[in-house]
């Protein structure tokens, strides 16, 4: 059998585009290899990043600023939140900063990995709140017109698609919330988002309710 | 005997400015061994940080690693160790509420033209490499607060230190986030952020 031409038999034109499809060929799956293998050590460095503000397990973390709890989250509700601080419809320079940087596989990732985590609630709400909370939560506030948070977050206030969980959010932060709502959400009246659902209720709730609400959902697991 | 007499009274004189009227000979006693190294009015003297006007729970907690030997950082180990040895929780929680009452003065001796950076640093962070905004958890003047520390006007050199010994391993007893936070900080920005720290009033 005739022995293969050496690189050094081959014309010199045609071992010019052999060597470059080689390195061509080689230089995709590189690509291939090492961007699969950099994106996984991406969403690790990045959720260790959201992880030093929300907490090691995102059970949240009360600094100067109360930081939510993200353990459990639903992550349509958290893609929306993402979506609404980088298009600036919710108020938060921080998450501004964190979030318009995000790609949506990212997002995917780091949603999913919320999603798994289910440490205990870090709880601290003043426990004589809870009873009425409770009360608030399961029946509402009939004489104002205020649905039961239930109806919509579930009875166990797990939430579902893009209705946030409630369980074991902390207390100061559903406080801030509810009480800055019209100041913080659904900052653009050209495009309103779901965020609106919640103005009637976060308008009619007074301030001692939303202490007692807080209390209750801050205490469940 | 003349000779230091001059000098152990200016050492008395700014020792006893440092004590305000606590209760019992003992306190007293406990606040000069403190001020010895700590300066006249607890400012700092270097390398020993300004306790005036640091959060009393951060205070506290620290005291209790010295106890315990948690906070290993060598001058932490060198001297606080011996410090805190005997001290009581009681007297511990005193000298701590003492401490955070008393006014803090700024240091002001950090690099200028690195102080914006720093405060970008602070209160933006870098989200590019994956570095928070300070301010979430110490505060838009950086005061602190509940066992959050007071970091505004601290010393430049302490703070430069602290950061860098996190990333070098030391007083792991922080816990989350400090050591990741600060293992992922460069010389240059641990430069700038201690900068900007030092001249906030």
């Amino acid at each position: 059998m005739r022995p293969l031409k050496t690189p050094s038999q081959v014309p010199r034109r045609r071992s010019a585009i052999l060597v470059g499809m080689q390195l061509a060929v080689q230089a995709a799956i590189l690509a291939v290899v090492l961007t699969g293998a950099s994106r996984a050590d991406d969403v690790q460095a990045k959720l260790g990043y959201c992880k030093d503000c929300h907490g090691p397990s995102a059970q949240g973390y009360r600094g100067y600023f109360p930081i939510p709890r993200l353990a459990g989250q639903q992550p349509e509700y958290l893609e929306n939140q993402l979506r609404a601080f980088t298009e600036r419809r919710r108020t938060n320079n921080i998450m501004f900063n964190v979030a318009h940087t995000l790609s949506p596989a990212m997002i995917s990732a780091l949603t999913a990995n919320f999603r798994a985590l289910n440490p205990n609630p870090i709880g601290g709400a003043p426990t004589q709140l809870v009873a009425t909370g409770k009360k608030i939560f399961e029946d509402g506030v009939p004489d104002a017109n205020i649905a039961a948070c239930a109806a919509c977050h579930g009875p166990e206030a797990t939430g579902s698609g893009q209705i946030p969980r409630l369980a074991g959010q902390l207390y100061p932060y559903v406080i801030k919330e509810l009480v800055n709502w019209g100041k913080e959400r659904g900052q653009n009246p050209a495009r309103p988002d779901t965020s609106a659902i919640m103005s009637p209720v976060a308008h009619s709730l007074n301030k001692s309710q939303i202490e007692a609400v807080a209390a209750f959902v801050s205490s469940l697991k | 005997m003349m000779k230091g007499l001059r000098l152990k009274i200016a050492i008395m004189a700014v020792v006893c400015s440092a004590i305000s009227a606590l209760p019992g000979h003992a306190e007293n006693l406990a606040v000069r061994n403190c001020t010895w190294c700590h300066g006249g009015g607890a400012q700092g003297y270097t390398p020993a940080p300004r306790l005036a006007g640091q959060r009393y729970q951060y205070l506290e907690n620290q005291l209790a690693d010295f106890h315990a030997r948690t906070r290993d950082n060598p001058f932490s180990k060198q001297y606080m160790w011996g410090a805190a040895a005997h001290l009581s929780a009681q007297t511990a929680r005193d000298l701590a509420m003492y401490f955070s009452t008393l006014p803090p003065k700024a240091a002001n001796d950090g690099e200028r033209e690195f102080a914006a950076t720093g405060r970008t640093i602070y209160q933006e962070g870098m989200p590019d490499s994956n570095i928070v905004a300070c301010v979430v958890c110490h505060g838009p003047n950086a005061e602190g607060v509940r066992q959050i520390p007071r970091l505004g006007g601290l010393g430049y050199s302490y703070l430069k230190r602290r950061l860098e010994q996190w990333g070098e391993g030391y007083h792991l007893a922080a816990g989350p986030p400090m050591p990741h936070i600060a293992g992922n900080l460069s010389p240059n920005e641990i430069e700038a952020l201690a900068s900007y720290l030092s001249f906030i009033k």
